[in-house]
């Protein structure tokens, strides 16, 4: 745990997750290397991306032996995004749809 | 003004866990992130703005991209590189990839030998990572000019979507210049570490302010982002 001073923690901790960021990397670069494609490629691609980010936050960004104050304060406003994300995702459906309408007439 | 802000010695309260915990540290009626420093979250709070940023750029390409009639560029075969007669995929990229991860864990190293109070391992380490940066940087450039050569501008390019231009100067120019600020700042504070300045305490140039080694992990913290930054861009825009 949290040490008199700042994040004190062994190094081989450091090591491992290193050594795990390297392996996930791989994977998602296996993905791509194989050419899998639609739902089990981008599944994959979000699955090893969150493990990576999720590694990265806790461990070399110390989160995971900070206490719940701090990482409840970095974490809930990003749950906009998500919103935010919802918004376009429709509102893009929405811009192709007048293309496909207007600009295609004709056709 | 004497800057016992930076070490003052709180009298951090017995840790309450889960979300009890929360209320008493918001209610403590005392600073509320206990146990760390101000500077450390300063940058978390720059961290979470930046987040904002570089999610705005990228839900704005995945609106693009969603919104375009014309097809998207495959990024495997614009992306890739010719190694003898193989072309393989993403190469570049996934060097660049590996590179970014590696730059993150001598960082993390840096932290850890900064809190021990060994000043040579720590800038040693610090100053690899600046370099592993640095060739990021590098590698990001020969990328730019190999793309501009075969024709990509912000508003047109060959392989498909005149988009797909618009959205890799912006997105990757973007996370190139967070890293090259990193690397600057990599350099000073190797610097510092070398020198001692946090055993000496002497104050820094721009802020005349005495530091300790906590700025190594806010620094840290910095990098980690912009490692974190990456691993989505290479998910969301290199191999969707």
């Amino acid at each position: 745990m949290a040490a008199k001073e700042g994040q004190q923690h062994p190094i081989g901790i450091y090591l491992w997750i290193w050594g795990l960021l390297f392996v996930f990397s791989a994977c998602s670069y296996a993905v791509d290397w194989y050419q899998l494609q639609g739902l089990l490629r981008w599944s994959l691609i979000i699955f090893f991306m969150l493990l990576k980010a999720g590694f990265i936050v806790a461990i070399f960004m110390h989160m995971f032996w900070e206490r719940l104050a701090i990482l409840y304060a970095v974490l809930f406003p990003c749950i906009a995004i998500l919103f935010f994300l919802a918004f376009m995702f429709a509102e893009s459906g929405y811009t192709l749809w007048t293309r496909m309408v207007y600009f295609m007439v004709g056709i | 003004m004497e800057d016992s802000s930076f070490t003052q010695p709180v009298t951090i309260p017995p840790h309450v866990k889960g979300n009890k915990g929360v209320a008493v540290d918001w209610s403590s009626d005392q600073k509320t992130f206990k146990g760390v420093p101000w500077g450390k979250a300063m940058m978390w709070i720059f961290l979470v703005s930046d987040t904002f940023v570089f999610s705005i750029f990228l839900i704005s390409y995945m609106t693009v991209r969603k919104s375009t009639k014309i097809p998207w560029p495959n990024p495997s075969k614009v992306f890739a590189l010719h190694v003898g007669h193989v072309s393989v995929p993403l190469l570049l990229i996934a060097i660049m990839t590996f590179i970014l991860i590696t730059s993150s864990g001598t960082m993390a190293m840096a932290v850890k030998f900064g809190y021990e109070k060994k000043r040579v391992p720590c800038a040693i380490l610090i100053i690899l990572t600046a370099i592993f940066g640095a060739s990021f940087v590098g590698m990001q450039a020969f990328e730019w000019t190999k793309l501009i050569m075969e024709g990509v501008r912000p508003w047109e390019n060959p392989f498909g979507a005149p988009q797909f231009g618009s959205v890799f100067f912006m997105v990757t120019g973007f996370h190139g210049t967070h890293v090259t600020i990193g690397v600057i700042f990599l350099i000073i504070l190797a610097r510092k570490v070398w020198r001692g300045d946090f055993d000496t305490g002497r104050r820094g140039f721009f802020t005349s302010q005495k530091s300790h080694y906590e700025a190594i992990e806010i620094m840290g913290l910095y990098w980690h982002f912009v490692d974190l930054v990456w691993v989505f861009i290479f998910a969301f825009f290199y191999l969707w």
